[in-house]
């Protein structure tokens, strides 16, 4: 079974292994210049126009491995040598015009952008064109292409434009860190910063959790996750890593869910604050709306303020889906409680960095949070939770939840609410489409990927959100 | 001195129910009004998974069920606190 969507991201996991591998061994500043020559070897390129390129890519790939620029806030930076500077001219003719007698792209155009030549052959006038894409629509022959480059089509707020020299560059007043381009470049030209070091630094220093423990908050994304193991071999593997113990995110959204409610019910209107993507692009798209943004931690924080609340030494380390997730543990609020934010992608590759072979290992138990916990996972599963929230609380709330599936429908509801349109009370905001399992650190996205979540919410021992968070009291 | 009783909330002991053994001891707690000489807390993971639900008093452990938890109680916590 395929452990990845794509080879980008396989490429991406052979560098973090090896930069791994180097670390546990106390190796990597010995070998450092060397890692790009280990992954490609020999004298035949397979990825560029020749092995220099690949390496001399690689050795940047190395570095974002490393953490990337550190004078760059942004966790989401271009590998301007990788990028292909794709070409991004918008519509255009391509020759699979056969110079028909229809027409039809001529009359569908409202800007009247077609022309013919002396062959009848289509073309369009860019000065006149607006991009609307109806010529295409309607072309039988499918002759007229958009050439969009992919990142810029991924990202939907707007944060990448073209360069000086034609390479991608973010905007970061705009980018959500949501990591949507990251997914989408086919050339893996951008990437998100690593902070494998540091986690592979705090297990080393705590001496077998004897110095201090370090425990794995694992979010409940996971269970659509490593299909080819199952999620008690995944835990395994984690504590086999050096983590003390492995603790369910879910059960910090659990947390969340009850204090979110009541926070309704107090104030009557609310957009939800777990996705830090989605907060982000409130701050700084809708600026007057701020001031709805709820005021709970996130799950992931949630569960990390309680156990150093409860244990002064503990470290945190986050394993999820997201890569805005490594930008919200630089916000004050978290930074003392979340210490450091690593994906599944990142994941698997400290597993093979230590040759941990999770198929061959025996299960773990993961059980802390209700249904209702692990259902945030998935689109609407928030809503739901905070629904239940309300039930379980008796409180006087009728919940009109808006839920938004990806930071378009996002951006949808957040303009209703500012024209004061919103019929809804409560905005669920998740930046991925399809919710947390939709994000860019996933090993792999699937149709079944909702199931699989929604499956893992009904094994949960606690069947109400109360049940399960009173052990915490 | 404020007597320390530490339930494991893990995922292990949770399965084997600490959820009623810190439900059972709140409720002992409360009906014998120790609440401001027992301190209750809970931790994820002590160790010793397949003792659970584990559970210390001043870092004493003990293995506690659902069913010995009134009796744990009676012997440990009551008989002691004072």
């Amino acid at each position: 079974m395929r452990k990845f969507d794509t080879k980008v991201q396989h490429l991406k996991y052979k560098v973090l292994r090896e930069v791994a591998r180097q670390a546990w061994a106390d190796t990597l500043q010995e070998n450092l210049l060397d890692i790009p020559k280990i992954i490609v070897p020999g004298k035949v390129p397979t990825m560029r126009c020749c092995v220099y390129k690949e390496r001399a890519i690689l050795g940047e790939r190395v570095k974002m491995a490393m953490g990337g620029n550190r004078q760059n806030p942004n966790v989401i930076e271009v590998i301007d040598i990788a990028c292909d500077e794709c070409p991004m001219g918008g519509y255009e003719v391509t020759n699979a015009c056969r110079g028909c007698l229809a027409h039809r792209c001529e009359d569908v155009c409202k800007f009247g952008a077609i022309t013919f030549d002396e062959n009848h052959v289509a073309h369009i006038d860019k000065t006149k064109c607006r991009e609307c894409g109806q010529c295409s629509k309607v072309c039988p022959y499918s002759a007229i292409h958009n050439y969009k480059r992919p990142c810029e089509t991924a990202c939907k707020v707007k944060a990448i434009s073209m360069g000086e020299e034609k390479e991608a560059c973010i905007n970061n007043d705009k980018c959500i860190s949501c990591g949507a381009c990251v997914y989408a470049c086919p050339f893996g030209a951008i990437t998100d910063k690593s902070y494998i070091l540091n986690v592979i630094d705090m297990l080393k220093g705590s001496h077998g959790n004897q110095d201090y423990k370090i425990y794995a908050v694992v979010a409940p994304s996971v269970s659509s996750q490593f299909t080819y193991a199952k999620l008690g071999q995944v835990i395994t593997g984690i504590r086999k890593l050096g983590f003390h113990t492995v603790i369910e995110a879910a059960l910090g959204a659990d947390m969340v869910a009850m204090s979110e409610a009541r926070e309704l019910a107090e104030k009557g209107f609310l957009t939800s604050s777990c996705c830090p993507a989605f907060v982000s692009y409130i701050e700084k798209n809708f600026p007057e709306l701020k001031q709805f943004v709820s005021h709970n931690l996130s799950p992931m924080a949630a569960i990390a303020k309680y156990v150093k609340d409860h244990e002064k030494n503990a470290k945190i380390v986050f394993i999820g889906p997201c890569t805005a997730k490594k930008a919200e543990v630089q916000r004050a609020e978290v930074k003392d409680l979340v210490d450091a934010v690593m994906t599944f992608e990142e994941l698997q590759a400290l597993f093979d960095s230590r040759d941990i072979d999770i198929t061959a290992l025996e299960e773990s138990d993961l059980d802390n949070a209700s249904y209702f916990g692990r259902i945030f996972a998935r689109s609407g599963g928030l809503a739901d939770a905070v629904a239940e929230a309300v039930r379980e609380q008796n409180l006087e709330f009728v919940l009109q939840p808006c839920t938004c599936d990806g930071i378009e429908q996002c951006k949808v509801a957040l303009l209703q609410k500012k024209s004061g349109k919103l019929t809804a009370n409560f905005i669920e905001g998740m930046a991925c489409v399809g919710g947390c399992i939709g994000g860019a650190g996933c090993l792999t996205h699937g149709e079944k990927n909702k199931a699989e979540v929604d499956k893992y919410g009904r094994e949960a021992l606690e069947k109400t959100i109360a049940d399960a968070i009173s052990v915490l009291k | 001195m404020i007597m320390k009783v530490t339930v494991c909330i893990g995922s292990s002991c949770h399965i084997k129910g600490s959820r009623q053994v810190v439900e059972g001891l709140q409720y002992y707690i409360n009906e014998e009004k120790l609440g401001d000489k027992v301190e209750l807390g809970g931790t994820f993971c002590m160790g010793k998974c397949q003792m659970g639900v584990c559970v210390t008093v001043d870092d004493k452990f003990y293995s506690v069920t659902p069913e010995t938890v009134k009796d744990f109680f009676e012997k440990e916590i009551k008989a002691k606190v004072k």
